[in-house]
């Protein structure tokens, strides 16, 4: 294997890099870590693991350098921020001008981007779109008024600096009175951290896609298929997926096999603390910093009422399971009734391990460690196939196929009776309607550039599914479990841009996953034209999902108003999840001039699944 | 001799093609996203102990690996297969490529091969295809035409079953036809031989997994016979032990 970037110190540091959106090529860095080091470009010599710092204020030192960190048990150097991973938690209040001095102590070009800000785009921190980065021990002055206020993070635009360690969170108190009312208010930052280096992550998903993948069906599988359905409903399910030479356990590119997850910087060992004292109202903002890793949050014994999403402010909503896609925040009020400690548990999409840490009245206790839920199965639903082409089928008996988990299917069986399936008459079917917050209408058809090697599908009849928990959630309701999905989500407050959209875009989100390639419209960044938005226009931007993937979508610099279901309360997003073999629809206002980012915020997808976008 | 020549040529060729190809403004990636890798694969390094119909016994050292480099669409690939007994008994085949992706799941190539054994080499052109078929088929399918213009074709395909994310059973066929005969090589038009393996391996991580296994080689029609008249064996069978790996 090849060395880590960050554990040799003596060893030449030699990587390929990326700068997203940078004109120039990749930029190799050959200054040894010794190098680095010996310069004094490091803040401490201890192992740091604590628990992120909070700055406030209205001027901000940020430094990036070099630090060790041990989160698995090997001591490894890696680039922080202040010294730490994650990054200080940087409270900001609305209304005020911050100034942010960002020191690169790197021997690489770095940058910070402020990710859900409203900011001017020269303030936005993409290299190449926004400014030209920030080049070793250079200090980049940002400068912006804050125009918002919640539950919003930072990291580095840069290579793959993200998933060594550049991120950090951010709280902006809000110039009125918050509309909720709480007591203690925590930062529960999610990460992924790997020992390896991330371009090594990505040339092992290029030689084999299914790398990480420690789920694959073996035979024990197909014999439990086959004595619980017979052989020939076993033969024809299986025989669908085999077809199409796709792997229904195909649910993360990188998975626990190489991540530890971290919550505020904690791993699962040690697992991070807060505390609360009973009757207390605990506000607690979730934030999803992964690299690559979706999480399903829960906290067995609690409520979680939901006020805010991506920091924008919702009607509330208690649920029991939320899903965190990369990059998107939630922030949640719960109000512990008991003396005793509650785990905050917060497990990966695949179910191949999880951050945690405990609510706890005693700093001596930590909340027991719940169970993980069953490995999500991917479904034709997931495929974008047309269900309504399987009326002829049994659908008890698929539902038992991959049971429990293909009750998506199951109509009979579906408890709530929402799911967003064809063929199935349901409340939810107003969606697709063109109305304003009922997405659009348009009919889904494949440009040329969907076809040839680079692109290993395309969804058949995608359909808007923003009832559907997801993959690995569906059944929760049987078990009394209720997970927010995004048609509980409505503004707090009324749309301020009630136009009709004068013009849609339809974006597919394409790939071939055994090659590991992604794409937008079948035509990954290198190769395509900016998108172009008009200043001031009202713009409905509808996402297919090609893939079996689910990809979190993130505009830079305007806000994704996302239409679920009342066009006078879009909740404001900035990074939204296209479920796998789904559409959504959501209504961007073009009112931020420049030149914005635009792409999957999967760490690996995004090279390829990236737009610019030019607002004039 | 292995004719360097040969495959000079062939190589200097295969590379401005290849080179063209992945400098051109069609290609679909740049900017990181595509980066130039490679891969060597060493799919068989064995011992095979090979009984023949006769019941003696010999050693054979077998390696077989495949390397590529390139981007997402365009590689080179070097595809090695050498068979070793002792200095006067040995085979070696060499194949390189240029690949380029046609379809989600299949690599067209083009390149040369050579056959380097005591006796000398034989040299010729391969038009091939290289993929998953569906239902998980590792296919390897080409066409051979040599110096002298004889024409050969080959078909090899591989399935795996997993007991458990690290045990793998790969059963897998290799089956070699001629389209004329051939008193030299010994090898007759029509199916000429088939190569059925079998192999278990525990993959200790993903690049490295011992295995054991068995092979069987049969000859068939004329390919059969001129065995038989030569008195070599026309069927035979291996325990194998070996390694997979990667990197």
């Amino acid at each position: 294997m090849k060395h880590s970037i960050i554990n040799q110190a003596a060893s030449p540091l030699s990587r390929r890099k990326f700068v997203l959106g940078a004109s120039a090529i990749a930029a190799i860095s050959t200054l040894p870590i010794s190098r680095a080091l010996a310069s004094g470009n490091w803040a401490s010599a201890n192992t740091i693991t604590q628990i992120p710092q909070t700055l406030t204020g209205k001027v901000f030192d940020l430094n990036i350098g070099y630090n060790k960190v041990n989160f698995t048990g090997k001591e490894v150097i890696t680039t922080t921020l202040n010294g730490g991973v994650p990054g200080p938690i940087l409270r900001w209040k609305e209304g005020e001008r911050v100034t942010l001095r960002v020191t690169n102590n790197l021997s690489e070009d770095t940058s910070i981007h402020w990710h859900g800000l409203i900011l001017p785009s020269n303030m936005d921190g993409v290299p190449g779109l926004s400014y030209d980065g920030i080049k070793p021990g250079e200090t980049f002055v940002y400068q912006f008024d804050i125009q918002q206020s919640g539950t919003y993070w930072y990291h580095s635009h840069s290579g793959y600096q993200e998933q060594t360690g550049l991120y950090g969170a951010i709280v902006i108190e809000p110039k009125e009175k918050d509309p909720y009312e709480f007591d203690r208010d925590y930062v529960i930052q999610l990460s992924d951290w790997s020992d390896e280096d991330p371009d090594d992550i990505y040339a092992k998903l290029k030689k084999m896609g299914d790398y990480y993948n420690g789920n694959e069906r073996t035979v024990g599988d197909l014999w439990q298929d086959i004595k619980q359905n017979g052989i020939s409903n076993t033969w024809s399910i299986r025989s669908m997926w085999n077809r199409m030479r796709m792997s229904d356990r195909d649910i993360s590119d990188v998975s626990g096999a190489t991540y530890t997850f971290l919550m505020n910087g904690q791993t699962p060992d040690t697992g991070w603390k807060g505390l609360f004292k009973k009757g207390e109202k605990v506000r607690l903002r979730f934030i999803n910093a992964s690299a690559m890793t979706f999480f399903d949050v829960r906290i067995p014994g609690l409520k979680m009422t939901v006020i805010a999403s991506d920091g924008q402010n919702v009607e509330p909503v208690t649920v029991d399971d939320i899903r965190l896609g990369v990059a998107e925040t939630y922030d949640v009020i719960v109000e512990p009734i008991d003396d005793s400690a509650y785990s905050i548990f917060a497990q990966a999409i695949d179910r191949s391990g999880y951050a945690r840490g405990s609510l706890t009245p005693d700093l001596n206790i930590s909340a027991p460690v719940p169970a993980m839920d069953a490995l999500p199965i991917l479904t034709h639903a997931d495929m974008g196939m047309d269900m309504s082409n399987m009326s002829g089928m049994d659908h008890s008996k698929m539902g038992g196929m991959d049971k429990p988990k293909m009750d998506g299917m199951d109509h009979s069986k579906m408890g709530h009776g929402k799911m967003m399936m064809p063929a199935m008459p349901t409340a939810s079917e107003t969606f697709g309607s063109g109305k304003l917050g009922f997405g659009s209408k348009q009919e889904i058809v494949h440009g040329k550039n969907e076809f040839g090697p680079h692109i290993d599908a395309r969804a058949a009849a995608p359909q808007f599914r923003l009832d559907d928990p997801g993959i690995g959630l569906r059944d929760h309701h049987k078990m009394g479990r209720k997970v927010l999905t995004y048609a509980d989500l409505f503004n707090l407050h009324p749309t301020q841009d009630l136009r009709e959209p004068s013009r849609e875009v339809v974006l597919h989100l394409t790939g071939n996953m055994s090659r590991y390639m992604w794409s937008i419209n079948g035509i990954p960044y290198a190769d395509a034209d900016p998108l172009k938005f008009n200043f001031g226009e009202r713009i409905r931007i509808t996402f297919v999902n090609d893939t079996m993937m689910n990809h979190p979508m993130h505009l830079h610099g305007m806000w994704s108003e996302l239409e679920t279901g009342d066009g006078k309360r879009l909740p404001r997003k900035h990074t939204i999840i296209v479920q796998p073999g789904a559409k959504i629809s959501y209504l961007v206002t073009a009112d931020a001039k420049g030149t914005w980012a635009y792409h999957c915020h999967l760490l690996f997808h995004m090279a390829g699944m990236f737009r610019e976008v030019h607002v004039s | 001799m292995l004719n360097i020549n040969f495959l000079l040529k062939s190589a200097a060729l295969t590379g401005i093609i290849s080179g063209l190809v992945l400098t051109s403004s069609y290609s679909l990636a740049a900017k990181g996203a595509d980066p130039i890798l490679s891969k060597v694969m060493i799919n068989q390094l064995e011992i095979r102990d090979i009984k023949g119909e006769d019941n003696d016994s010999d050693i054979e050292t077998v390696l077989e690996g495949q390397v590529w480099i390139g981007k997402d669409l365009n590689k080179f690939w070097l595809k090695l297969d050498s068979e070793y007994i002792n200095k006067d008994e040995y085979e070696t085949e060499l194949q390189l490529l240029y690949s380029k992706a046609i379809a989600p799941y299949w690599d067209l190539q083009i390149g040369a091969r050579s056959d380097i054994g005591p006796d000398g080499s034989d040299n010729g052109a391969v038009l091939g295809l290289q993929g998953l078929a569906p239902y998980y088929f590792e296919t390897d399918m080409a066409v051979f035409i040599s110096e002298e213009g004889d024409v050969a074709a080959r078909v090899s395909l591989e399935y795996e079953l997993l007991f458990s994310q690290k045990l793998i059973l790969t059963p897998e066929i290799t089956l070699d036809a001629f389209a004329q005969d051939n008193d030299e090589t010994g090898m007759g038009s029509g199916l000429a031989s088939s190569d059925i393996g079998l192999r278990l391996r525990y993959e200790i991580i993903k690049e490295f997994a011992p295995y054991i296994g068995i092979s069987q080689n049969n000859l068939y029609g004329k390919t059969h016979s001129y065995a038989k008249t030569t008195g070599l064996d026309s069927e035979s069978t291996q325990w194998v032990v070996g390694i997979r790996a990667w990197f």
